[in-house]
């Protein structure tokens, strides 16, 4: 069996944050992810590569075992329900927070306390009705896949659940924060089997990571 | 539904075709074989029968899981089978009432409203074995090595063996105090091995310094066997059950260990999925790259509560169909004997005494255009003078 490791990083934000935080775990690509073409790219570590894909497939990757590390947003693993990953632990990356906004005039009059039911474009379904249900609030979700700003002024919902992180689109449009749903930051990732099979060359990777993020090593046995 | 895909089948439900059943067929025939050889009986449970009995005691998990139709007889819901464990401990319990240690075993189709899995099926072909009314070590370690054997005779290489144990888990937080929506909460936090989630909800459950320290370091007691002596250490102080649950651990292990030498056992104790109805030892088997374990079992004492009567048990299942998927075995290829249109009492006799062997004849039919090969033979009887013989074809 090739001790072979594989880490899916998302597309975007994390990618562009994270290839530093590889760099002081001593991980670099050999070819620029931002410029390249290629899905698949070695590193400076023979039996270390790196998998440049859609955020929301993170997960998928991993959990079967196409990946065995990942590194993906909270959002997204909230969002996901498979069960075959390890949230390993909280790389401080790409933080932002999952908040529920609404028109700036709607909010003026809104009291949050006498919400019953709500209509709500998002691109986080499950979260959102999983987060209404624990606090009593039916939710009618209208699945959207990007610019959730546009659906309250277009009458598509009343408000919108999406990350935030300084505001500006919100307020450019008009929206205000009304509830903190979730802080989100991007995770590490591991797939069940691999931790178990391929612990040692995984274990080392682990640790290095962790030391870059700055917190104490998560110690995997 | 138009006509065009009309011969669409239900996602997650699937045909196996010719080749492929030979190779399931093959398989479950030695399964079924080895069971026995250990001294496991065959039981075949109904497909379908009362929802109470089936989601009751290790089914209770499985209500979601259970597609459900009403009996038109007598009104009362019914559930098409999801699992087969309670079923086995329904046999075991209710109409063998043996006083001594029972050994069943099982193979069939089962039923799942949802996959496990993406594109997972929804009908695995689930096969198990369970040891019932014997409390001790050697029962589990019977089990597992069963199960090691059958990953073995199904063809399937580089298995990584997990022993986990629910009363380490168990103890510590009955020595948190968590309520049982907190030990869930948690429970879910250290499958993930989510270490600052864990963290947080200790912190919000006013545990203990103490206790909190203790259940974190679940996390990390993951690997070979020394991970035992860590817990041992780690637990100076924790609860009698926590240390009896590791020597419990401990003599499984070595047990299974004396049986099967060249075998490597690993232990997680964070890892305990189905903890809600195991009582003791669990175990479960991984292969590279798959996420979920291919076979899993573990001791689920007082299942038969329910059915009246309170027995010890424990067993293990696997589902067939991935069992195929990670086989590296090669099953050989069968060929056949081709036999002419004729109508000839010798003839006759020739291919029944062949088949009587165990040879493959496939007769031809009146102006049956399909070659040797179509067939799948390798050869065909011929007329010699005034006997049949086999010939080779060319």
């Amino acid at each position: 069996m090739s001790t072979v490791l594989n880490i899916a990083l998302s597309k975007g934000r994390i990618l562009e944050e994270g290839l530093p935080l590889l760099a002081r775990a001593g991980l670099v690509p050999t070819e620029d992810p931002l410029k390249s073409r290629r899905l698949i790219l070695d590193t400076n570590l023979p039996d270390v590569k790196l998998t440049v894909i859609r955020a929301a497939d993170v997960p998928t990757y991993v959990q079967f075992g196409a990946a065995d590390l990942g590194i993906a947003g909270k959002d997204v693993l909230m969002e996901y329900e498979g069960d075959g990953l390890y949230e390993l632990m909280d790389l401080n990356i790409a933080r932002c927070r999952l908040m529920v906004a609404e028109p700036k005039k709607l909010a003026e009059s809104d009291d949050p306390q006498n919400w019953t039911r709500l209509r709500i474009a998002t691109k986080y379904v499950k979260t959102t009705q999983r987060h209404f249900a624990a606090k009593g609030i039916q939710t009618d979700v209208i699945k959207l896949y990007g610019s959730m700003e546009l659906a309250p002024l277009v009458g598509l919902s009343d408000r919108i659940v999406d990350l935030v992180s300084t505001g500006q689109t919100l307020k450019a449009n008009g929206l205000v924060e009304v509830e903190h749903i979730a802080d989100i930051s991007a995770w590490l990732v591991a797939n069940k089997a691999s931790m178990k099979i391929k612990r040692k060359a995984l274990k080392a990777l682990i640790d290095r990571l962790a030391q870059a993020v700055g917190q104490a090593s998560p110690r995997q046995g | 539904m138009f006509t065009k895909d009309r011969w669409l089948l239900p996602e997650g439900i699937e045909e196996i075709l010719p080749a492929e059943a030979r190779r399931f067929e093959s398989m479950r025939r030695r399964i079924l074989d080895l069971f026995s050889s250990w001294g496991y009986e065959l039981v075949m449970p109904p497909l379908i029968e009362y929802l109470e009995s089936l989601l009751t005691g290790v089914g209770k998990d499985m209500d979601l899981q259970t597609f459900k139709l009403t009996d038109q007889l007598t009104g009362r819901m019914m559930g098409v089978r999801p699992d087969m464990t309670p079923q086995a401990a329904r046999i075991d319990t209710h109409y063998l009432k043996r006083n001594t240690p029972v050994r069943l075993c099982y193979l069939g189709s089962v039923l799942r409203t949802r996959p496990d899995e993406f594109a997972g099926s929804r009908e695995p072909l689930q096969l198990g074995a369970e040891l019932f009314g014997h409390a001790g070590p050697e029962s589990d370690a019977e089990v597992l090595s069963l199960m090691i054997a059958t990953l073995e005779l199904s063809g399937i290489e580089d298995t990584h063996i997990d022993l986990g144990h629910v009363g380490v888990f168990r103890g510590l937080a009955a020595q948190a105090k968590l309520d049982a929506e907190q030990e869930i909460e948690l429970f879910d936090a250290l499958q993930r091995k989510a270490r600052s989630q864990a963290e947080s909800l200790l912190s919000d459950y006013g545990a203990t310094a103490k206790a909190k320290e203790m259940l974190l370091a679940l996390l990390d007691l993951s690997g070979e066997a020394e991970v035992l002596d860590q817990a041992r250490r780690l637990f100076k102080t924790a609860p009698k059950t926590v240390h009896d649950a590791l020597d419990n651990l401990q003599s499984v292990s070595t047990l299974v260990g004396r049986q099967l030498p060249e075998v490597g056992l690993y232990f997680d104790l964070a890892e305990l999925s189905g903890y809600h109805y195991y009582t003791g030892t669990v175990f479960s088997a991984f292969v590279p790259g798959h996420g979920r374990a291919i076979a899993k079992g573990g001791r689920y004492d007082g299942i038969g509560k329910s059915f009246g009567r309170d027995r010890a048990a424990t067993g293990f299942g696997a589902d067939l169909r991935q069992l195929l998927k990670f086989s590296k075995r090669q099953e050989k290829e069968i060929f056949g004997i081709l036999a002419p249109h004729e109508d000839d009492a010798q003839l006759r006799q020739e291919i029944a005494r062949l088949r009587a062997r165990g040879e493959r004849v496939v007769s031809q039919l009146p102006g049956d255009k399909a070659g040797a090969a179509d067939l799948g033979c390798d050869r065909k009887l011929a007329r010699k003078g005034d006997r049949w013989v086999v010939e080779k074809i060319k």
